[in-house]
């Protein structure tokens, strides 16, 4: 029981996935205009995220490893058709509000991240319950840059007035437009930075966490195993190329040394014959 | 007639409606691959040669395929397939065809399979109820001018960058936090082409 819960809290807390490991900033900040919106979201990415996750937990052993990101691509985007679906028939105002961004749940790498580091390795109940875990993380977060945005956007919270009723008030209307999105975003990793929570942008481990490497800000277009390797070939190259630099480096240095030893052996055999020479006289 | 609505549609689709500033398509390769103008401008090739690709095919599947038959809801899981396996293609085709351009463009296009821009459009190319034009058309320019879009920004913020590193910034706006600020401080810049249209 111990283990769900811990799987639980990490995704909620410890490797919350957008504040620490900075996954799927393109929903986080473009449906983020109103905290409604955000739970929206939110929700919808759960749901996903929970039978997606629960599906391939089923099906891991079954699915061979060749062709297993073809089948957690259909599996995702089948489960993301679904929600799509039910969105559009029983909260059609959600729908309109949301409009691309629900079919773009296929592409947030939350959701393969998570199928490819942790739902392949584990059972279908432990994944399942990471899903949740993560999906409610991720969920609460936007859901906070949301509110965030509206609050000094719109003057309201969860659409209840707040600012609105001080008289003469006027909202800050950049923050509910794109641009705001953006700051609110820079000004919380600043302060991540200045507190020195754990987060993606200041921790250098916090790339290598998941299988897709994790931090979507930092990403070269969301990393997965393809390129994973290219880019391990090319880190690989890198190190090569210093280490052979570093080699190099050492022999200049020590032929250095060596003909600074030569030379002064030489001076001392040339003091020496002068010593010599000087005798003889 | 048609070539000035075909203008409009791509000012609209490149610059009013940037597809990263305005709409949040593709940050991940934006605030990646843009430390330096080079890889900037390779990447932002890759988009546009796969966008368009992305755009006709697609939009043609639609049209032919899934329209007729009502099966207009597939259309997710049919496009991120499509996409996947067309990126696969275009770069075995490059590798044997064009090695020059593999050569430049070649390592960003892995990368491009998931980047949510790809998708979107081609999404969105299906969804406009009335685009007033032939829709596989409609589809190319649309597409042609996102990425177009794509490539502007990315190649801008990339200049941007490469002076940033040289100033002399607050320690807990290094590194990320400057970057999204000079982000939102460009995408009010491009609030402004609101008015073109």
């Amino acid at each position: 029981m111990n283990k769900y819960f811990k799987t639980f809290f990490n995704g909620i807390i410890t490797e919350n996935p957008t504040f620490v490991l900075m996954l799927g900033m393109c929903p986080t900040l473009a449906v983020t205009t109103s905290a409604i919106n955000g739970i929206g979201m939110g929700l919808s990415t759960t749901a996903v995220l929970m039978l997606a996750n629960l599906l391939i937990g089923i099906l891991h052993g079954i699915i061979p490893d060749k062709v297993r990101i073809p089948s957690y691509i259909v599996i995702i985007a089948t489960f993301v058709t679904v929600v799509d679906l039910v969105l559009q028939a029983f909260v059609p105002s959600l729908y309109s509000a949301l409009g691309i961004y629900i079919p773009l749940i296929v592409v947030n790498c939350i959701i393969f991240g998570r199928a490819e580091s942790f739902a392949s390795k584990n059972g279908p109940l432990l994944s399942l319950v990471d899903g949740l875990g993560m999906g409610l993380g991720f969920t609460g977060a936007i859901t906070i840059i949301g509110l965030v945005r509206e609050f000094f956007g719109a003057g309201t919270a969860f659409g209840i007035d707040v600012l609105g009723r001080i008289p003469g008030f006027t909202p800050i209307s950049t923050f509910i437009m794109a641009p705001g999105a953006l700051f609110v975003v820079a000004i919380l990793t600043a302060l991540q930075n200045k507190l020195k929570a754990p987060s993606a942008t200041n921790t250098p481990e916090g790339e290598a966490r998941m299988a897709c490497g994790g931090n979507c800000a930092n990403c070269a277009g969301a990393a997965f195993v393809h390129n994973k390797e290219l880019i391990d070939k090319r880190n690989a190259q890198i190190e090569a190329e210093k280490a052979a630099a570093k080699k190099a480096a050492a022999e200049k240095a020590a032929a250095a040394k060596m003909a600074a030893a030569e030379k002064a052996a030489a001076g001392a055999v040339k003091a020496a014959a002068n010593a010599g020479g000087e005798v003889k006289k | 007639m048609i070539a000035g609505k075909l203008f409009i549609v791509l000012i609209s689709a490149a610059l009013v409606n940037n597809v990263i500033l305005s709409r949040f398509l593709g940050l991940c390769p934006f605030l990646g691959i843009s430390k330096s103008i080079k890889t900037a401008a390779g990447m932002g090739g890759a988009v546009v040669f796969v966008i368009t690709i992305a755009s006709v095919v697609c939009s043609t599947i639609y049209m032919t395929l899934l329209e007729p038959r009502g099966l207009t809801y597939l259309n997710t899981i049919v496009f991120i397939l499509v996409i996947a396996c067309l990126v696969q293609v275009v770069e075995m085709v490059m590798k044997k065809m064009m090695h020059s351009l593999y050569e430049a463009l070649g390592i960003y296009l892995p990368l491009i399979t998931t980047n949510c821009a790809v998708l979107g459009i081609a999404l969105e190319n299906v969804q406009e109820a009335n685009p007033g034009m032939n829709r596989i058309l409609y589809s190319v320019v649309n597409g042609v001018g996102a990425s177009l879009g794509f490539c502007i920004s990315i190649i801008l913020m990339a200049g941007i960058r490469e002076r940033i590193q040289f100033n002399d910034i607050t320690k807990s706006f290094k590194g990320m936090p400057i970057v999204l600020v000079t982000a939102s401080l460009m995408a009010i810049a491009f609030c402004g082409f609101s008015g073109l249209i």
